[in-house]
């Protein structure tokens, strides 16, 4: 124990004396947190549309003030030329081009359908592809309508009408989806960069050697290194998650934050002893660096944070189901948005468990004290 | 140095790296109290031997006892009854003066008042004092390493191994340097030692000299020079390592 508190008072002096890595503790969390969430929001706004009425007839003119009323798009541009319109999209200055044919109005009427064109700019595909399948159901909401108009004289057709309610998030606020997702990642880093990278270092300096030579314990070193970047772990997910989350985007966990905390303790030892293996097989800072981000953007971009993992083929699942990050993320999510108990997340527990004892043995067993 | 306590004892010692015998089959005593100087060129085994001596590197043949302890079995044994200070330098550069002697006195278990008059004693000889709140990083060369060999054996060892520890400095601290050594030596603590300056050679109460992985030569330095015919151990040295295949 005694050699424990030797080790931690040094490693705290170091760390409080390395003027990149405060800023790099405190303030990128905060910063990012507090810009992330406004980059990574899947409502899109100010979709730009060129429409070419051939028609202009009250129905379309009803028809073009529905999609406008709707707030994400913006009209760009409304004549009776598809070309001029179609410069447009080259130009990137429009996303969608919505057509309406000579006589929607007459064969509206008389025919009780009528057919749009919609066309999309792929280049954004994102963008446009999320504001055609808006536009649709501005259409299809408007056709009802119409239907509903039309037919008042004679027998009204029945409708199932399907009301969809966001549950747990009822107005879909992506704040609350993305930030207990951004803040794992921050926890991710701290493990997987700052202790390897920390390690890596003495090795580079050679003080490591000088320790090795020392009659301190295997054990000993690692819990010294362990044990502060776990700490430093917990404060920055508690500046994230009270100071950001809960100040600046009013997210109140409806689950128990000690079971979060508790999730939070031992995710930080699995991904500390991931950063520890890292450790262990790199020489250099620069080669820590380089595997610890290729780990990462797998890690970031296979963990659901903005993609749904079911939507994903079988072969990234896999892979999602290998990443300890997927569970943190599905944890948090389901303590802070659903505020599930222990019983709902007890398979997560046993997953993350998993993983600590898997990196930190590897991670241990490969530490040599002595080499070959 | 009589009577002879022998304090590390190697015998047909071998480290193989693939098919490259880095060291052979090396065999050699060394005394209590001694200053034994463990000199070679460039890529000749001294380092890889040291590595072996203070259980950083398993050997692949022979056998070796370090204050007693079994270089296969004992090395944690070794570890605490050792200091070692190696070629690169390995103080933290970003602890004070200070935070160093304190760490490493605390790392091989000083504590309280031990270790208070151990750190009092060590300011006052290296005359470090005034300066023990600066950063390890803002000292001069020679006075980190000044510091670096008495933090190697603040905890009072059998044996202090030295990897070439004063190189890179100036004449004036090399001397300071060595009357540290001597001082060491004096106390009892066996003085093992690698260097490319060959003055330092002559301190040294014996030297051996390393070729291509073998002990070429093991004498006094007085005796050496007898033997070579050769007015000093810049002669000895150079006509040893003449003979030598590898190059670096």
């Amino acid at each position: 124990m005694k050699i424990i508190k030797v080790l931690l008072i040094k490693e705290f002096k170091q760390i409080f004396r390395n003027k990149s890595l405060l800023p790099m503790i405190f303030v990128m969390p905060i910063i990012q947190l507090l810009v992330m969430p406004l980059a990574a929001d899947y409502t899109i706004k100010n979709i730009n549309i060129a429409v070419v009425d051939h028609d202009r007839s009250a129905q379309a003119k009803m028809l073009l003030d529905k999609i406008t009323a709707s707030g994400y798009f913006r009209l760009v541009d409304y004549g009776n030329n598809y070309k001029q319109a179609y410069t447009l999209i080259e130009s990137d200055k429009a996303d969608l081009i919505i057509e309406i044919p000579h006589n929607f109005e007459k064969d509206l009427l008389r025919e009780g359908q009528q057919q749009l064109l919609i066309a999309v700019n792929a280049i954004n595909g994102m963008k446009a592809t999320i504001g055609a399948s808006y536009v649709s159901a501005i259409i299809a909401a408007y056709n009802q309508n119409l239907l509903a108009q039309i037919n008042t004289i004679g027998a009204k057709p029945s409708f199932i009408n399907v009301i969809s309610n966001n549950w747990y998030n009822i107005f879909m606020r992506y704040q609350i989806f993305m930030v207990p997702g951004i803040l794992v990642i921050f926890v991710t880093m701290v493990g997987a960069y700052m202790c390897s990278l920390n390690i890596v270092k003495e090795k580079e300096i050679g003080t490591i050697e000088q320790i090795n030579v020392t009659p301190i314990k295997k054990y000993h070193y690692i819990l010294g290194k362990l044990i502060p970047f776990w700490i430093i772990g917990v404060v920055i997910f508690s500046i994230g998650f009270f100071g950001v989350a809960y100040w600046v985007y009013g997210i109140v966990p409806l689950g128990n934050v000690l079971l979060l905390y508790g999730y939070l303790a031992v995710y930080l030892v699995a991904l500390l002893g991931f950063g520890l293996l890292i450790s262990t097989y790199a020489d250099t800072q620069q080669q820590a660096m380089s595997v610890a981000f290729f780990f990462m953007m797998i890690f970031i971009l296979m963990s659901g944070l903005f993609t749904p993992i079911e939507a994903m083929p079988a072969w990234a699942k896999a892979i999602a189901h290998f990443n300890p990050v997927t569970y943190f993320i599905e944890v948090m999510r389901m303590i802070v948005l659903k505020g599930s108990g222990f019983y709902n997340i007890r398979t997560h527990f046993l997953v993350i468990i998993g993983f600590a004892f898997l990196f930190n043995f590897w991670a241990i067993w490969n530490y040599k004290k002595t080499s070959g | 140095m009589s009577p002879k306590e022998t304090v590390i004892s190697v015998q047909h010692l071998t480290k193989k790296f693939g098919d490259f015998f880095a060291v052979y089959n090396i065999s050699f005593e060394v005394y209590k109290g001694e200053i034994f100087g463990f000199l070679g060129a460039n890529g000749a085994g001294k380092t890889t031997a040291i590595r072996m001596l203070c259980g950083l590197s398993v050997p692949t043949s022979g056998v070796a006892q370090v204050a007693g302890f079994d270089v296969y079995k004992d090395t944690e044994k070794i570890k605490a009854n050792i200091g070692y200070m190696s070629q690169k330098f390995s103080l933290y550069e970003d602890l004070t003066v200070l935070e160093n002697i304190r760490f490493f006195g605390g790392i091989y278990g000083l504590s309280g008042k031990k270790l208070q008059a151990q750190t009092t004693n060590l300011l006052e000889k290296l005359a470090l004092a005034p300066h023990k709140n600066k950063l390890v990083a803002s000292l001069p060369l020679g006075w980190k390493q000044k510091l670096a060999f008495s933090i190697a054996i603040i905890h009072e060892p059998v044996i202090v191994f030295l990897d070439e520890p004063t190189g890179g400095v100036d004449p004036i601290t090399r001397r300071q340097f060595w009357d540290l050594i001597y001082e060491a030596a004096d106390r009892g603590i066996t003085v093992f030692v690698t260097t490319h300056y060959m003055d330092e050679a002559e301190y040294c109460h014996r030297v051996s000299m390393m070729v291509d992985g073998k002990i070429a030569a093991l004498d006094t330095p007085a005796h050496l020079k007898n033997q070579y015919k050769v007015a000093s151990m810049d002669d000895v040295f150079y006509q040893l390592a003449r003979a030598a295949q590898r190059t670096e």
